[in-house]
């Protein structure tokens, strides 16, 4: 649709696929996820200092939750044995407690029998089930379902079925440094960090992966998307590990930390949804979730470490932003965020997103109706968040090359230093972010979804957010040319923001303002029941649902705009 | 340049930039348990050190050499002291910069702000001034060069004092444990206590916002008020500066500590700091012109209250001393009406930050 998007044909990087590194990881699937029960328990008994008595704590608090967790919130991925796993846990810790002349030494020996088992039963479930051919055949339907579909849609007439006219890379653009990130997965290792807004995201960004013409990235998928049919074969296609989040204890969250470092070490590109989980107020992520993160920063020093200085070592961050229209889970994500803020002023009604017919209905909407996605690839960083150049040299400011062992380095030697690591964490977390930002791309939606509620809120001056959701629809009507008006105010100020990096606009945006009004209306949460924002019979802008309102307009809060209003 | 370090088998250095009356006495407390390599900008001050052992006159420990390169101090040490006057801070950080490496430790003893002004804004078109327009001397380092480890030293401490080995103690400031640590372990010794603190960002402004209530401790002095003024301005003056730093993004509890109310005791009754002595001077009847006119640097104070008044407009809160004293400074205010003002301000609770 874009006058200068041009389409291109990626040739794979490594066409071989057994030089894939998560194809290698497979093949040693056993091997490594015995290593990382080992790992995870070495970590796990520095962190308590060999102390028995604290282990033990430990060991309790995770079989109670455990126990606790298995009662009150079974899932139906949950494995059968559980019951009887925790029971013989309990059973030997109830041993090793009842044999009162054990000394300190055995003691802590006992116990590191019952967390090896643990940590060996974490270990097992976090490890991907990657299979090259379910790969491959994931790929194809993908890229040929959707394009069957799409054609169907677009090209009028008979045949319009086996038309190629149109491929799925029509309606979902690729753009930024996609010969970087490509030059740069054959010399060291990538994780890439999208912005997450919908469930959808993981199998857009696999597709997007594979069409730049990389190897699969194995990325941490939330347990509860096993539970649907369709995701579970998907993910496990994609190369994902399982992230249970209903897991809290010491013993899971260090093992899922283990396996992720590991992997990374071991090459695989990885994928982190580095806020965790989906934006729930349609902000793009400003505090993201370090525990991850982290992983990478340790692989990083631990290759440094181990002598490995040069690019094959290197560890590149790349963010990422997925631009819409329309995210399908707006209406529950917005209710979610809302209840949590307003506790008590807000109450939600439900409507989960969640089986398979659901999901499928979307996809066939998506793909016959004209709302378009774009995915911006952004700079890769080294882990300290330094630019890297396309050889994966790290550059300062001034263009200056950077050493980034030195970052771990003291007395002329690489050092572990839990504390600095978790600072060095929280400095990439906060680039990360101002990197979102300047590579996020504005939509015609997104701009007039923010300047209708900026208006709504500016005439309602008196009111917060939780009133302005309860006005009758009436009141939230905004006059048309009021309207444009602001909105060139609003877009003036973006151009000028682009101009000095600060952020990306879709090249609809220099078409005249009533086009982009048009096309922003048309696209503004499409396929909601209730519109987030229409034009009336008197051709005023008036919303159906002010929260939804409120979502789209977020996704350009964090950039200053509000003070045009 | 890193090999250089790698290949030392033997102790390196520890670098002192800067050889003011604090730069000297830090050197000097240094030199008692490692080498000291310092930088002074002038090849006699560093033939000086090198061959009689002072600088400026003053004795120095015979274990500190002296370099004129940046680039040979840097490649020497992996810790660095920054040890210079505020208003040459970002000039001698970036003469540094080019050499300074990730792995380089850094510890300023720099008491102040530094503005970034837009193009073509100076201090007579700027009123206002938002939080990322202010930089502490730490985030100058971080902004400027490629050290990240960096930690800052403040705290009660009279050069005098220090270079006569009377006890004393200082908080060390970082986020990294590793520069806390390290700093402890060259500067500790019987007669100095090294405290440390993680708050790096509230540690400097605490030594920054003390310098205002020392402009207002050496006014009431100018005025012959008596030690319950004294008192009152140190307690409402601790409020302050807590406020402040919590808007400016340190902690209140640093603010309760030795760079905080600590330092600002010390200060408040230490007539030979520059700050009290503008104050004083200013309640005697001269203007801020006549005083500067005989100073050879500025009192720091002066820049903070305008630095800070500036950020008021903008953060939304009150700072009564601040804002009387930029009126005194700036604006002609007189420092009876001052005073007056401040009497009728409508504080109605004691303490209203804990």
């Amino acid at each position: 649709m874009e006058e200068n998007y041009i389409k291109h044909q990626y040739a794979p990087i490594l066409p071989k696929k057994d030089e894939w590194p998560v194809v290698k990881l497979a093949r040693e699937r056993k091997e490594f996820v015995n290593k990382v029960a080992v790992l995870s328990e070495e970590r796990i008994l520095d962190l308590i200092g060999k102390n028995p008595e604290i282990l033990k704590e430990e060991l309790e608090t995770t079989l109670y939750r455990e126990k606790l967790r298995i009662k009150q919130n079974p899932w139906d991925v949950d494995p059968d044995d559980e019951g009887p796993f925790w029971g013989e846990v309990k059973s030997s810790l109830l041993q090793i407690h009842s044999e009162v002349s054990l000394t300190k030494v055995k003691k802590l020996e006992a116990y590191k029998v019952v967390l090896s088992k643990i940590t060996s039963r974490y270990s097992e479930e976090i490890a991907s089930n990657f299979k090259a051919t379910h790969y491959k055949f994931t790929r194809r339907v993908v890229t040929y379902g959707f394009s069957r579909l799409l054609n169907a849609a677009r090209v009028k007439g008979f045949g319009s079925l086996f038309s190629n006219q149109y491929t799925l890379q029509d309606k979902i653009q690729i753009t930024g440094q996609t010969a970087q990130i490509r030059e740069l997965a054959t010399k060291g290792t990538i994780i890439m960090v999208p912005t997450h807004f919908s469930n959808l995201d993981s199998v857009l960004i696999g597709w997007i992966i594979s069409v730049l013409g990389m190897p699969p990235f194995i990325y941490g998928a939330g347990l509860n998307l096993f539970n649907i049919s369709i995701f579970a074969y998907f993910m496990n296609a994609l190369g994902a590990y399982k992230v249970d989040r209903r897991k809290k204890n010491l013993m899971y969250l260090e093992t899922l930390k283990t396996y992720s470092k590991e992997a990374i070490q071991f090459g695989c590109h990885s994928l982190f949804f580095p806020g965790g989980t989906r934006s729930r107020s349609g902000i793009i992520e400003s505090k993201l979730k370090l525990g991850l993160l982290s992983t990478a920063i340790e692989a990083q020093r631990a290759n440094f470490e181990q002598g490995i200085s040069d690019v094959s070592g290197k560890i590149f961050i790349v963010p990422v932003t997925i631009n819409y229209h329309f995210v399908l889970e707006a209406p529950s994500l917005i209710q979610d965020y809302l209840s949590q803020t307003g506790q008590e002023r807000y109450y939600k009604e439900n409507d989960e997103f969640s089986n398979s017919y659901k999901i499928s209905k979307f996809l066939f909407k998506f793909f016959t109706k004209g709302s378009d996605i774009s995915v911006s690839i952004g700079r890769a960083m080294d882990v300290m968040g330094n630019y890297v150049d396309q050889d994966g040299k790290s550059l300062d400011k001034w263009g200056r090359e950077v050493n980034t062992e030195e970052y771990f380095m003291s007395n002329g030697k690489v050092t572990v230093d839990a504390q600095r690591e978790e600072e060095y964490t929280q400095m990439l977390g906060k680039r990360i972010v101002e990197e979102f930002h300047k590579i996020n791309r504005v939509f015609s939606s997104h701009l007039v979804a923010f300047v209708a509620f900026e208006l709504i809120q500016t005439n309602n001056a008196k009111m917060d957010l939780f009133d302005l959701i309860r006005l009758p629809q009436e009141d939230l009507v905004v006059g048309y040319e009021e309207f444009k008006a602001a909105c060139q105010v609003a877009l003036d100020k973006i151009f000028e923001l682009k101009a000095q990096g600060k952020i990306d606009a879709a090249p609809h945006l220099y078409r005249s303002m009533d086009e982009i009004i048009t096309h922003g209306l048309e696209n503004v949460g499409m396929y909601h029941a209730k519109r987030p924002l229409i034009k009336n019979k008197e051709g005023n802008l008036a919303t159906e649902d002010m929260s939804l309102l409120y979502f789209y307009h977020n996704r350009l809060h964090g950039y200053g705009l509000e003070k045009l209003f | 340049m890193g090999m250089a370090l790698k290949n030392s088998s033997k102790p390196q250095p520890i670098g002192v930039i800067g050889m003011g009356s604090f730069g000297t006495a830090i050197a000097n407390m240094l030199a008692e348990k490692s080498e000291v390599m310092v930088y002074a900008r002038k090849q006699e001050v560093v033939d000086e050190i090198n061959t009689q052992h002072s600088a400026s006159g003053k004795t120095l420990n015979p274990k500190i050499r002296a370099t004129f390169s940046p680039e040979e101090l840097c490649n020497s040490c992996g810790v660095l002291f920054l040890m210079v006057p505020s208003a040459a801070f970002l000039e001698v950080t970036r003469t540094f910069a080019p050499f300074l490496h990730p792995y380089h430790l850094v510890i300023h003893g720099t008491k102040g702000l530094v503005v970034k002004l837009g193009e073509g804004e100076d201090w007579d078109t700027v009123k206002k001034l938002r939080r990322n327009q202010i930089m502490t001397m730490s985030e100058v380092i971080i902004q400027e060069t490629l050290a990240v480890r960096v930690g800052c030293l403040a705290g009660p401490n009279i050069s005098k004092e220090l270079s006569n080995d009377q006890p004393a103690a200082t908080v060390i400031a970082s986020k990294y444990n590793e520069v806390v640590q390290e700093g402890q372990r060259l500067l500790r010794s019987e007669k100095f206590q090294v405290y440390g603190n993680f708050d790096i960002i509230g540690v400097e402004l605490s030594g920054v916002l003390k310098n205002i209530i020392a402009i207002a401790a050496g006014a009431l002095a100018g005025l012959g008020l008596g030690e319950n003024a004294k008192g009152l301005l140190i307690s409402r003056g601790m409020v302050e500066m807590a406020h402040l730093s919590k808007a400016l993004g340190g902690t209140v509890s640093s603010v309760m500590g030795l760079a905080g109310i600590g330092d600002l005791v010390t200060t408040c009754n230490s007539p030979d700091s520059r700050n009290f002595t503008v104050g004083y001077r200013l309640a005697k009847g001269e203007t801020l012109d006549q005083i500067l006119e005989t100073m050879e640097e500025v009192a720091e104070g002066v820049n903070t209250v305008r630095i800070v008044d500036a950020f008021l407009k903008t953060a939304g809160i009150r700072a009564p001393i601040t804002e009387n004293l930029h009126r005194v400074l700036f604006e002609d205010l007189s420092i009876e009406e001052a005073l007056q003002f401040l009497m009728k301000y409508p504080f109605s609770v004691d303490v209203d930050f804990v």
